[in-house]
């Protein structure tokens, strides 16, 4: 299901397996419960990369799940108890004491895209794969969280009019041109790794403190930080 | 003065007339009630097109009007009462239950500019018309939820200098790279509208459900909405 390895310095998370990694009640907790292993093994140069195998990274909530409770009323809570419980994996990356990267090999849909997004870098194909927001197509209104992620992260009004309103599938090319990946230039998943591996590895040069890097992080998202109930611990203690 | 009209899948709002289009308290109630009336006939794959004859596609609030109250109280009185009765016509572009386009013709100033900045995708015309915002030229403050808009629909701190601040007329093709429109490709009106109604269709194609459609719009723009009153329903029944 996912996996946490370490390379040096660097945390690989992978979401395993040739299918869609879509995310109910027990891939969540996994998630994470290994995004809490990474957390409690961090120290000063730790790098965190996230990646999938096979044609999706992720394609978000497993709504077949929701389905499968049999009524019109079961399948909304299962969505909501999705929703609810996604928060903390979203707070969990936000607060994560190390500097993070999301490395597509694939589509990402929705709350697979959120997951990108919490990312502090987003490498995507140029190939293959694209990011899609499936809810205006499927008729599904948005989660307070994921709006103002988008809001966050996604600097134009017209970008995110994009990837919100317009039941868009964002390219590698025309998602680094409005700016909501950092990459898409490599046309294989191999490829998308080693460069993310590559920036890792400058970043976990610094040798930063994590979590000033995660206090500093979750300054610049203060909306979003305050819906998902997280604090910015300000603290000033200059090394001079 | 505005006539809706029914095309398929689309609908046209038009400010009729080659007059300025100014909004005062008689074509804001008309306004509205089209809005209204949209509102109530939209179905999956509505679309809203708005735009308007002439030079202008509106000058902005009927200065003139207040005017001619008489006395500098009226007059403010009067100024007060078109931003304030202005508000449900942008509230209702932003409830309104379909993607929605602005088809400039022509000059968009003032609150003309906010009429326009209120639908979901802005064209303009490449060789002719501006947009200006008025009020540092006039000596008018921004209500505030003009000055809202302006911080969620336009992306740079330079755009919104540019178009608040320096009192300019922006062309189409400025409007476009400071990201303020999404096109200004057409030399004519009948270009942009024919423009819009080609985006118009393929939005229509999709069929979407036009409240998820609203209450993913205004979950783009919470400062706006709180100030237009409005608030974002999150429900999610897949």
């Amino acid at each position: 299901m996912c996996t946490l390895e370490k390379r040096g310095n660097l945390f690989l998370l992978t979401l395993t397996g040739d299918n869609e990694h879509r995310f109910n009640p027990d891939t969540i907790a996994t998630i994470l419960s290994l995004l809490g292993q990474a957390k409690s093994q961090s120290q000063r140069g730790s790098v965190l990369i996230t990646t999938g195998h096979g044609k999706f990274f992720s394609n978000g909530f497993d709504l077949a799940w929701a389905q499968s409770s049999g009524s019109l009323t079961g399948a909304a809570e299962r969505l909501h108890q999705m929703v609810e419980s996604f928060k903390p994996v979203v707070a969990a990356l936000l607060d994560l004491p190390m500097p993070t990267i999301a490395a597509l090999n694939g589509h990402a849909a929705a709350a697979g895209l959120m997951l990108a997004l919490s990312h502090d870098y987003i490498f995507m194909r140029k190939d293959r794969g694209v990011l899609y927001m499936s809810e205006v197509d499927i008729g599904l209104s948005m989660p307070d969280y994921f709006a103002a992620m988008v809001r966050s992260k996604i600097g134009t009004s017209a970008a995110r009019r994009e990837v919100l309103l317009s039941g868009k599938k964002i390219r590698g090319e025309e998602a680094v041109a409005l700016g909501i990946v950092d990459s898409a230039a490599h046309a294989s998943a191999e490829g998308v790794v080693e460069a993310t591996v590559g920036l890792a590895e400058k970043l976990a040069a610094k040798k930063w403190k994590g979590d000033v890097y995660a206090s500093i992080r979750k300054s610049l998202y203060p909306e979003l930080c305050g819906i998902l109930g997280l604090e910015a611990t300000i603290f000033a203690t200059p090394k001079l | 003065m505005c006539t809706l009209e029914k095309r398929g899948d689309l609908f046209l709002l038009t400010l009729t007339g080659d007059d300025e289009h100014r909004f005062h308290p008689d074509t804001i109630t008309s306004v509205l009630s089209l809005l209204q009336q949209a509102k109530s006939q939209s179905t999956r794959g509505s679309v809203l097109i708005t735009t308007a004859h002439g030079k202008f596609f509106s000058n902005g609030f009927d200065l003139a009007w207040a005017q001619s109250a008489g006395s500098q109280t009226g007059a403010v009185n009067r100024m007060h009462q078109m931003v304030e009765s202005f508000k449900p016509v942008i509230s209702a572009l932003f409830e309104l239950p379909m993607p929605t386009i602005a088809a400039l013709n022509g000059h968009a100033a003032a609150s003309g500019l906010m009429f326009a900045l209120s639908h979901d995708y802005v064209f303009m015309r490449k060789d002719r018309g501006v947009l200006y915002m008025s009020e540092v030229d006039l000596g008018l403050p921004l209500p505030d939820y003009f000055a809202a808009m302006f911080a969620a629909k336009i992306g740079t701190s330079i755009a919104r200098r540019e178009l608040l601040l320096s009192g300019k007329k922006l062309k189409g093709e400025e409007a476009v790279a400071l990201g303020i429109v999404d096109s200004a490709g057409q030399d004519s009106a009948e270009g942009v509208v024919e423009a819009t109604v080609s985006l118009g269709e393929s939005l229509a194609a999709k069929r979407w459900n036009g409240e998820v459609y609203a209450s993913i719009r205004k979950s783009l723009y919470p400062e706006v909405c709180a100030m237009l009153g409005l608030t974002a329903k999150i429900a999610a029944t897949p």
